[in-house]
């Protein structure tokens, strides 16, 4: 028998809402003891800020340029290479319960197998296998889906209409009349995707995702090696979790975020230190993407709305939690407690107030690209506790998978198994790590290349609509973790920025020819 | 702010003639033949009635059917669209091939995307039928 592998992903989960990265509003202990066991990683990055593309690259152990998912809505092909086929052929059994995300959800026509696999509508959820014939779908053999909801055609909003017809309305919706990301917002102080949802705890999402986990373990013989993705759709917005466990955290209690400039002086200035899109968006002259809410005003963002936010996105965050500690209950409970490898991320970050805004865009920042990310190695490995201050990122996971699994990660895997320290990062080349932006809608479009090396983060903006191609940030990250100062027109930097553009240069991935068609917005 | 209305073309290089892809395209209710996601299509005089996989029924008026420009356009009318036109072109490049290009103006923007995008599938998917590629 070989290792399992548990891989928790969260939805737009900051670095900052875990007790162990020093995170003081939700508690986390499941997650930090997984920290104190095995290896918490200090600065990993998304190598995109945005779902699609950062799922496309957990699976594939590429970049966003070489996948070819470049911005939300871009559908990654299904013939794409998969860290979960290797494992599968490795022996390994394999499933993923949650969101996936590969394909675009907004989909009338159900075009994309994703959308497909609970059968057609208006019954319950098929078998979460697909049916006759069924394989599997990107190398899972078992696939339960889940977004933000109960609208749609995933296994969670069916399941929930066939079993519980009456908490559908519960839920907020996600998207207005005009199929934006809603802007409204009906908690206590009006702030946008705040809702009231009175779903019992047991029919939200996040306990539906570990039942059918465990549902699923328990479905495997003992003997069985198993990797088993586990995709909690929160803390992502909405911030509608059930109400019952809102009282956790009072929001008037909640301090403001250290990112939070409290005067709208101080937020003005530090964002007009920065290139334009920033100023535009905030003022709300600009969307130049679709994961915002189109109608609001990052400007007319109160205090009071961003404690409510941070709150309730923080009882998220321990839900999560204790949905884990039962997945880790059962492993145990089966027998697998010191042979199963632990891996808990995000896909990316959220700006939760920082410079003002929140949600997320073409802003490569910490709170977008800085992630949580554990290892807990099998006490059967043998690996010691560690922190790890090298710079890693999501597409080192697969290659990890794989190393875990025992088996030669693909040449088309671009990162590397994550290290076990900084002394191991420092002998396997851990210096850099790379994210990107591209988005086109609407005539609007936005490039951004940034590199993370060395205590610096270097973002060059390609020409767009919005930038003629010469802007940039720099952000020295020990002087200014906040990134508050943005010194890419710093003369005394400029060598510093002309070798970490160089950097970026030489290290930037293949590109997919020909590119891929957006084929949704989301 | 977002733009309200949105507008969004994809298109396709087709190797065969144009006249034998505008026999697809031009023929109202053979829609599901190319259209993935549409699993029913019929035609009234200048009302076509399309049903996708996901059990949304569309009413369509037929606004241009034209065999001498190779153009076809129409208008969901569905109440949740407060305007929509597609329109489809099969131009010849003259060679033998042609150029097919799907064209959606609507409002609200969303579902320009969200329809111009399933009808570049479309088109990849006619380009498939009409050259007899597997």
């Amino acid at each position: 028998m070989g290792r399992k592998i548990l891989l928790v992903t969260t939805d737009q989960q900051r670095y900052d809402t875990l007790g162990c990265n020093g995170g003081e509003l939700a508690r986390t202990p499941v997650v930090d003891g997984l920290a104190e066991r095995g290896v918490r990683y200090e600065r990993a990055h998304s190598q995109s800020v945005v779902c699609m593309p950062s799922r496309s690259t957990i699976l594939t152990g590429q970049h966003p340029s070489t996948h070819g998912v470049w911005m939300n809505g871009v559908a990654l092909p299904e013939d794409a290479p998969s860290v979960a086929s290797v494992l599968r052929e490795a022996g390994y059994r394999t499933a993923l319960v949650g969101k996936a995300h590969f394909q675009p959800f907004l989909d009338p026509f159900l075009r994309f197998t994703e959308n497909a696999l609970a059968g057609p509508p208006g019954g319950p959820p098929r078998g979460a296998t697909g049916g006759p014939g069924w394989t599997a779908h990107r190398g899972f053999e078992h696939l339960e889906s889940a977004a933000h909801g109960a609208a749609g055609p995933l296994h969670y909003a069916r399941w929930l209409a066939s079993e519980h017809p009456e908490a559908v309305g519960m839920y907020y919706p996600v998207l207005d009349g005009a199929l934006q990301v809603n802007s409204a917002g009906d908690g206590d102080t009006g702030a946008p995707q705040v809702h009231v949802n009175p779903i019992p705890r047991d029919w939200y999402h996040t306990d539906w995702v570990a039942d059918r986990t465990i549902a699923w373990l328990d479905s495997l013989p003992v003997e069985a090696d198993w990797f088993c993705w586990m995709s909690f759709p929160d803390p992502h917005h909405p911030w509608d979790p059930p109400q019952s466990e809102v009282g956790r955290i009072d929001w008037r209690d909640v301090p403001l975020p250290a990112g939070y400039p409290e005067t709208a002086a101080d937020r003005e200035r530090i964002i007009d230190g920065k290139p334009r899109h920033w100023r535009l968006w905030y003022d709300g002259s600009l969307v130049s993407n679709y994961e915002a809410p189109a109608e609001w005003v990052p400007a007319t963002l109160t205090p009071d709305q961003l404690r409510e936010v941070t709150a309730r996105n923080a009882v998220e965050c321990e839900l999560i939690d204790e949905a884990l500690g039962r997945v880790l209950r059962r492993v145990e409970e089966r027998g697998w407690g010191e042979d199963t490898d632990v891996l808990f991320t995000t896909d990316h970050g959220e700006l939760g107030g920082d410079f003002g805004l929140m949600f997320k865009g073409p802003y490569h920042v910490d709170g977008l690209m800085r992630l949580p990310l554990v290892w807990r190695p099998a006490a059967s490995a043998g690996a010691a506790p560690a922190v790890v201050h090298a710079p890693v990122g999501l597409v080192d996971l697969a290659p990890t998978l794989c190393a875990v699994a025992g088996v030669q990660a693909p040449d088309w895997m671009q990162g590397q198994a994550l290290p076990l320290g900084d002394a191991d990062a420092a002998e396997r080349g851990f210096e850099r790590v790379l994210t990107e932006w591209d988005s086109e809608l609407f005539g609007v479009d936005v490039h951004l290349r940034t590199i993370t090396r060395g205590g610096y983060v270097c973002t060059v903006y390609l020409p767009g609509s919005v930038h003629d191609g010469t802007e940039g940030e720099l952000y020295d990250l020990a002087e200014d973790p906040l990134q508050q100062v943005n010194r890419f027109e710093d003369p005394a930097l400029r060598p510093l920025r002309d070798d970490l553009v160089d950097d970026l240069l030489a290290h930037s991935p293949p590109v997919r020819r020909p590119r891929l068609e957006l084929e949704a917005p989301v | 702010m977002t733009a309200r209305r949105g507008s969004v073309r994809r298109e396709v290089r087709i190797e065969a003639a144009a006249d034998d892809v505008w026999a697809v395209v031009g023929a109202a209710g053979r829609l599901a033949e190319w259209f993935p996601g549409i699993v029913a299509c019929s035609v009234e005089g200048d009302l076509r009635t399309v049903t996708t996989a996901s059990g949304l029924t569309l009413p369509e008026r037929i606004l241009t059917c034209d065999r001498l420009q190779r153009r076809f356009q129409y208008r969901i009318t569905a109440p949740f669209f407060v305007e929509h036109t597609s329109t489809i072109d099969v131009l010849d490049l003259g060679d033998g091939s042609c150029l097919a290009a799907y064209s959606v103006d609507a409002e609200p923007s969303v579902m320009a995307l969200v329809i111009g995008g399933a009808g570049g599938n479309a088109l990849a998917n006619l380009k498939r039928l009409v050259e007899g590629a597997p």
